[in-house]
């Protein structure tokens, strides 16, 4: 990978476009989870690279350690263990964020510049102007970001942009003793995909195929799964993900809809008071009631 | 403090003093809510320490508001049971827009925009109540799909209850010697009569 620029290109509640003159190479990992063995070096390595010591936790019965993603455990694996026309499966996929070309968390985030999707595709959360108010959970189609009970602020893989920006690639793939995780531009990985799925196709993967999903303007890491018309075997990967409908419309025009009709009720109540003037007590009802109350 | 014998009590101090805490409950939640429906509103955080402070501060602002207010129903929401005059007053709201309020049917202690918006108030405080926490991650965890409904309810009903809540400011500017009524609980005869005719009847026993 060359050096990259880190150009913001998308900036959470901001109303004006970010810089679009420069162009951008769009990069993107692979996660080619028919060669993952699960030895979950990636996790340690990035455990190492981004200084996280998640707490050591107790087995909970599965093989996933730690059981879910935490404010520091960035990565996990989850294993699924099932039964395939009388063969077992062991389908193991490395859960984390997405780096959604149109990203949900994004949406969501009301504090200007805390989430930024730089030009190369990377999502990022800048946890410095982050307010904890926990929108981008809400956001996210993938259930990925974690509110920290440390700082209340919202983390997340980086997909080690620092690494990134200076022409290494991410840790995890540096680590990875199998192959299984790529790293590179978003078109060479596609590439690189396709010939994988035709091996997995020619050796009775007939379903095998590339995790892409165009719901949210298709992501940033990108898995080969022998069961493509299945990703919910892998431990509930979506089927057709997109941002919800819900956040839509909470996110969407109904805000400065609702803005301008606020502000057109103060207009019209000034227009009001300056047509009508005020509601005052007429010289009449204040005569008569005098007149009732003290007579004489 | 009674500035003329002739007034009349139409609230009590711990009627306003509740009025009051409502009041800058909701004013303090509203804008501090409002710097997280849409950033233009972002300045506003500066009114409460930091961002961070806003969204830390923001759903104890609404709780107090919220519980002051439900206080506040237990103390009025008999004197606002709609009854048929208040629908007639209702349907001819526009003649009291328009300034012409000589011919509005008699009303009791409050007409019938007073008692409607008293009862979208309640809806509107139940909703914003049940919808925040479930959008307060710093202490509940609800599903993720409850979450998005909460956050679309909140916001919307939010927005509502701002433009209910200037509207009644409004109308307590534009009905002169009505904002006495909250600052120290008397009104005039006079504004009484032309205002609540009813009411005025039943405080003085005029038969007028
Ligand atoms: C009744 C108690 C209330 C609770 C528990 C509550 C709680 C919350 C929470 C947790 C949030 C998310 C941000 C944060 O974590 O601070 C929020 C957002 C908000 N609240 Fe409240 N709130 C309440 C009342 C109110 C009131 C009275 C208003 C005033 C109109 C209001 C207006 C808003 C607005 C406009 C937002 C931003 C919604 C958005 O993101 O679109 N809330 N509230
Ligand atoms: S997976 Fe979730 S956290 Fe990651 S970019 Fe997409 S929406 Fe944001
Ligand atoms: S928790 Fe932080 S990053 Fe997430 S939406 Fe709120 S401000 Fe944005």
């Amino acid at each position: 990978m060359v050096w990259q620029s880190l150009d913001i290109r998308r900036r959470s509640a901001t109303t004006t476009p970010m810089p679009q003159a420069r162009e951008a190479v769009e990069v993107a990992k692979l996660i080619d989870i028919s060669q993952c063995i699960g030895c979950k070096a990636c996790q340690v390595a990035c455990m190492e690279w981004n200084d996280l010591r998640q707490e050591v936790g107790y087995c909970v019965g599965v093989y996933d350690n730690p059981p879910d993603l935490t404010a520091k455990a960035w990565t996990v694996m989850r294993f699924t263990e099932m039964e395939n026309d009388g063969r077992l499966e062991w389908l193991i996929r490395k859960d984390g964020c997405m780096h959604c070309q149109d990203p949900g968390c994004l949406k969501a985030c009301p504090a200007p510049g805390a989430i930024v999707q730089y030009a190369n595709g990377i999502v990022e959360f800048h946890q410095e102007h982050c307010i904890g108010c926990g929108y981008c959970l809400t956001g996210c189609p993938f259930n990925i970001p974690r509110l920290s009970d440390q700082d209340h602020k919202a983390y997340k893989c980086t997909l080690c942009s620092d690494r990134v920006a200076v022409g290494q690639v991410p840790a995890c793939i540096k680590t990875c003793p199998t192959g299984a995780l790529h790293f590179g531009s978003k078109e060479d990985m596609k590439e690189h995909a396709e010939q994988r799925i035709a091996d997995l196709q020619s050796r009775g993967f007939a379903n095998a195929g590339l995790y892409d999903p165009p719901g949210v303007g298709g992501t940033h890491v990108m898995y080969v799964l022998q069961h493509a018309d299945h990703p919910e075997w892998y431990a509930g990967l979506p089927q057709d993900p997109a941002i919800s409908p819900l956040v839509e419309v909470w996110k969407g025009w109904t805000k400065p809809l609702a803005i301008g009709v606020m502000a057109a009720g103060v207009l019209a109540s000034l227009i009001h008071y300056v047509m009508k003037g005020p509601n005052e007590i007429s010289k009449e009802t204040e005569k008569e009631v005098e007149n009732e109350t003290r007579p004489e | 403090m009674r500035r003329d014998p002739n007034d009349l009590d139409r609230y009590t101090a711990s009627e306003r003093v509740t009025h009051w805490i409502v009041g800058i409950g909701f004013i303090l939640a509203g804008l501090s809510g409002l710097v997280l429906f849409h950033p233009a509103f972002w300045p506003f955080t500066m009114l409460f320490g930091s961002s961070t402070w806003t969204r830390i501060l923001h759903p104890w602002f609404g709780v107090v508001m919220a519980v002051a207010f439900l206080l506040m129903v237990l103390q009025f929401w008999k004197l606002n049971t709609m009854g048929k005059v208040d629908w007639q007053w209702l349907g001819r709201i526009g003649e009291m827009v328009s300034g012409d309020d000589q011919n509005m049917p008699e009303q009791g202690k409050y007409n019938g925009g007073q008692k409607l918006l008293f009862w979208l108030l309640v809806l509107g405080t139940v909703l914003l109540l049940v919808s925040g926490i479930a959008l307060w991650r710093a202490w509940f965890h609800f599903p993720v799909e409850q979450v998005r409904w909460a956050a679309v309810v909140h916001a919307a009903t939010a927005a509502v209850m701002i433009g209910l809540i200037m509207l009644h400011v409004y109308a307590s500017i534009w009905v002169r010697s009505t904002i006495r009524a909250m600052w120290y609980g008397t009104v005039t005869r006079a504004w009484a009569r032309q205002h609540h005719r009813a009411w005025y009847r039943q405080m003085t026993g005029i038969d007028k």
